[in-house]
């Protein structure tokens, strides 16, 4: 296993690194930066909870090798907001009160956060179609859907 | 900051925010007819032991006044701690912003239980309850002596004693024992668990007096959880830590044979712990760890494949013998006569697959030892019975080993964690640094114990009239038990398993819960032995209401059948035969919510590939009633169910909080919808070739359903049930209904994939 030397811009801040460059950026911002909202759910791809934004398009963390990252802008669910200036889909998720456990929390927010970001007054199939590939095994999607709904209007 | 905050320090003295000095201990706990002055006698400065018998074990006044609430069962993510919270503030007369609920901890509650069989509240918050009441007395007691009041001249308000007719006289809880620790003996039943119960001399409140109770209170842990400020159990670390993996065979049962260690030389820190069947690698970090699994070499025992083939499953548990058989409850008059005479005989028989917990993530679990101590932080939904059984499997005594839960990814049940928290145990025992483990995908959903696979058979007699005489119910399948609810004993976990501990078995099924009542009425189980003893990937255990889908799927379809051939509407069908008072009532207030026209199923009018219809189930579960009216659409060329519509009737006895309580619903139905939907374990004879989410899919949110509308149907007369798992339970019986009341075809095996539907229809 060799590793290399790599520097990272996560959350508007520069860090370096000495990792393997095939590792993916998902154990890069958790054990070498501590940044506990990245979660692993599957490291496939498949479920969404290790969601990140890379130069402001959500990626799979999992699976995306930190050597690709490059000079990219990563941004991780503790770069979206604040309590003191919350995202509206954190300041939404609170009032909707949506947790059971809370793990796929990152995913839904990555990836609602950008598509709202692109798609004004979305639809409620459109909204369910751009979260299609997220998870969330506690069966919130009623409590999500409402929450996704409320800040879509908050950003509207 | 959250209100279930778990305690950061060894010592719950560290969480008592001691004002001043501390009143020196009287020593021995007394008991309650002591005739020691009050003020003395009933707090003190060291903590009384952490036993069940003892107030102070459960609740605790802080020097500014806020109560700590010391919860011995878990909330898996629901907001029971909230309703909790408002049990314990209820009693104490204290604003429920002012009470912390403390859980999770071996070092700081006793053992309720853990999560268990819906009774966070039904019974872990009946003795929060009585234990918030005896606080109460006591301080008002104490208050007495000090203000020098009668205690029944005195009233509670906010937290602060204060004489009736003299509001000048009064004594916060703060200043009567702020930061001291209550030493008051309970009336203990000597259980520990979920049967844990130690009333104090005072009696509860009744409904009529409750303010916080029954409110729609919210819950403060969501922020925290959006803006990354409170921790997994994923993200524990400790000084020194390493990351471990664990393999498991690609064949299951087989043990490794031969192990290259040489293999994984190159990963910094790579080492292999293997003994007999257990098989671990450990690294310097995760993705060497996790490299180290993939690359290290290891000949496997030549095995037998233990599985049959996938397709002959139902088949398998036809045929093999029944291991335990049990009638559940008494045989109501005499079945086989009512048979042998009947003008007809309506039968059927449903099958249900093995399906996975298939958490959010793989379980994880980091466990130090260092001094003679060992603790493990785990994702757990019973910490207290991971304690006891990380103590068996290092063999150090309990009082040496510490459990911290930490939120972990989903708990429905049995799940990995308890797994992962023995596996780590072994592993740092091994090496002697601390671990974290965590599984991986493949591990998560391949390996965790399984809900089990049953088929479950129906008949009923109809006389010459058209009345039903005579019903019977008989499911036979792997018991729901084969490993325990908890890992509290090595034989239940995979790590002991594999370290060849002697196995027990355990025999456990279920029968439907239900009031129909029929002149001639049997209700009975049978197990089978599971198809691999030992370390088995399909070794069966608690899944989110055990055996309740399964169970109630079969005999709400059937009673559906049943309906059909006397063509008869599903609803008055029910409520023909159906005794119990809440249960007409509940079936009663979901078809009037539902919108719901008397008539039989199936419909006859509809044409065009989308068809749609409704379907009723109704059951009980431990004093909680449910019923549910579903309304389905069907794609007849693609076979694909839209579960779009539920109505749910709950009805729960005394209701804490509305709100929590409506989406604990909610996440019924959708993960029940998921369950019948889509939800099987595939495996082959070599092993489960469930590994992922594309080989275990569940729903997604464009299959969710449009609207849960839910009437919570309040008893404040009647002591609170269960909300966790009862509402799970019917739903995959209210789709099969509506599918047959949208197309007259009746799917009696589940799931209700599309290509089994466009097969049934076809």
């Amino acid at each position: 296993m060799t590793t290399q030397k790599m520097s990272l811009n996560v959350n508007g801040q520069a860090h370096q690194i000495e990792a393997d460059p095939d590792m993916p950026l998902l154990y890069a911002l958790r054990n070498d930066l501590g940044l506990n909202n990245p979660h692993f759910g599957c490291g496939l791809a498949q479920c969404g909870a290790c969601t990140v934004h890379l130069d402001g398009q959500p990626i799979r963390s999992c699976i995306t090798p930190v050597s690709a990252v490059g000079g990219g802008k990563v941004v991780t669910l503790a770069g979206l907001g604040t309590p003191e200036h919350p995202h509206p889909l954190q300041t939404a998720y609170v009032e909707e009160e949506v947790p059971q456990c809370g793990y796929c929390i990152n995913g839904w927010l990555m990836t609602a956060a950008a598509f709202l970001r692109d798609n004004k007054k979305p639809t409620e199939a459109q909204i369910k179609e751009a979260l299609s590939g997220l998870k969330c095994r506690c069966g919130t999607h009623m409590s999500i859907l409402r929450a996704v709904k409320r800040a879509a209007i908050m950003m509207g | 900051m959250t209100k279930h905050d778990n305690p950061r320090a060894f010592s719950r003295r560290s969480i008592l925010k001691t004002g001043g000095a501390l009143v020196v201990s009287i020593g021995m706990p007394i008991g309650l007819d002591t005739a020691l002055a009050i003020g003395e006698a009933r707090a003190q400065g060291a903590r009384p032991p952490l036993t069940p018998d003892q107030l102070s074990s459960y609740i605790a006044v802080n020097a500014d006044g806020t109560v700590a609430a010391y919860f011995g069962k878990m909330d898996m993510g629901q907001g029971l701690f909230v309703a909790i919270g408002q049990i314990v503030a209820e009693e104490l007369d204290v604003p429920f912003g002012r009470v912390k609920v403390i859980m999770g901890d071996t070092a700081t509650s006793v053992n309720q239980g853990g999560a268990s069989g819906s009774t966070g509240i039904q019974l872990g918050g009946k003795q929060m309850r009585v234990a918030a009441a005896e606080a109460r007395r006591v301080l008002v007691e104490m208050a007495a002596e000090k203000l020098g009041v009668p205690a029944d001249q005195l009233t509670v308000v906010d937290g602060v004693v204060q004489a009736k007719d003299d509001q000048a006289k009064q004594a916060s809880y703060a200043e009567l024992i702020g930061g001291r620790y209550f030493n008051v003996q309970l009336d203990w039943n000597k259980q520990v668990g979920n049967l844990l119960y130690a009333p104090g001399k005072a009696q509860p409140k009744p409904a009529s007096e409750h303010k916080i109770v029954g409110q729609p209170i919210k819950r403060e842990d969501i922020a925290p959880k959006v803006f990354c400020q409170e921790d997994f159990c994923t993200d524990v670390k400790v000084p020194g830590m390493v990351h471990a993996r664990v393999i498991r065979p690609p064949v299951a049962g087989a043990t490794p044979a031969r192990i290259d260690e040489g293999s994984i030389k190159d990963i910094p820190g790579g080492r292999v712990v293997h003994d007999k069947g257990f098989l671990a690698v450990v690294a310097d970090t995760e993705w060497g760890a996790i490299q180290a699994m993939q690359q290290l070499k290891v000949d496997w025992s030549d095995t037998t494949p233990p599985f049959p083939d996938q397709a002959a499953l139902f088949d398998h548990i036809r045929r093999a013998p029944v291991r335990h058989a049990e009638t559940e409850g008494k045989e109501t008059g005499n079945v086989a006569e009512a048979f042998r005479t009947a003008a007809r005989v309506i039968e059927a028989e449903y099958e249900w697959p093995f399906q996975s917990h298939a958490c959010m993530g793989p379980a994880c679990a980091v466990v130090e030892i260092k001094d003679g101590q060992a603790t493990c932080w785990s994702g757990s939904q019973k910490p207290h019975f991971v304690r006891d059984g990380t103590a068996r499997t290092l063999d150090m005594p309990m009082e040496k080993v510490r459990a911290i839960w930490k939120v972990g990814p989903g708990s429905y049940g049995r799940n990995d964690a308890d797994d992962c928290a023995a596996d780590a145990a072994v592993i740092a025992q091994a090496i002697g640094k601390p671990v974290r483990l965590q599984y991986m995908r493949e591990q998560g959903t391949g390996w965790d114990p399984k809900g089990p696979a049953s088929i479950h058979r129906a008949r009923a007699a109809i006389d010459a009239s058209g009345k039903v005489v005579a019903y019977e119910f008989t499911s036979k399948g792997f018991s729901r038990i084969d490993v325990q609810t908890n890992g509290g004993m090595p034989t239940d976990t995979l790590a002991g398993q594999l370290l060849g501990v002697p196995l027990v078995v355990n025999d456990g099924f279920g029968v439907p819960a239900e009031s129909y009542a029929f002149d001639n009425k049997k209700l009975s189980w049978e197990t089978i032995a599971p198809l691999l003893d030992r370390g088995s990937p399909l070794r069966s255990a608690h899944l989110r209401d055990p055996v309740g889908p399964q169970v109630h799927f079969a005999s709400e379809s059937f009673m559906d059948e049943v309906a059909a051939a006397l063509n008869v509407d599903p609803v008055e069908f029910r409520l023909r035969h159906v005794k119990a008072p809440r249960d007409i009532a509940a079936i009663k207030a979901v078809a009037e919510k539902a919108g719901w026209v008397s008539r039989p199923s199936p419909r006859r009018d509809q044409t065009g590939n989308t068809v749609s219809g409704r379907g009723i189930a109704y059951s009980q579960r431990n004093g909680t009633i449910v019923a549910i009216v579903a309304e389905v659409d069907v794609d007849r060329s693609t076979g694909k169910i839209f579960a779009r519509r539920f109505t749910v009737a709950h009805d729960c006895g005394q209701m804490i909080n509305p709100d929590g309580l409506t989406k604990t619903i909610e996440g019924n139905i959708v993960q029940g919808v998921s369950r019948t939907l889509w939800e099987e374990v595939k495996f082959d004879p070599k092993n489960v070739t469930s590994v992922d989410w594309l080989t275990y899919p569940i729903l997604d949110i464009t299959e969710t359903p449009e609207v849960i509308d839910v009437v919570l149907i309040n008893h404040p007369e009647l002591p609170p049930s269960g909300a966790g798992e009862p509402s799970i339970r019917p739903v995959a019986a209210a789709i099969a209904n509506a599918i047959f009341d949208a197309t007259g075809v009746r799917i009696r095996r589940v799931p209700f994939s599309p290509d089994r539907v466009k097969a049934a229809l076809s």
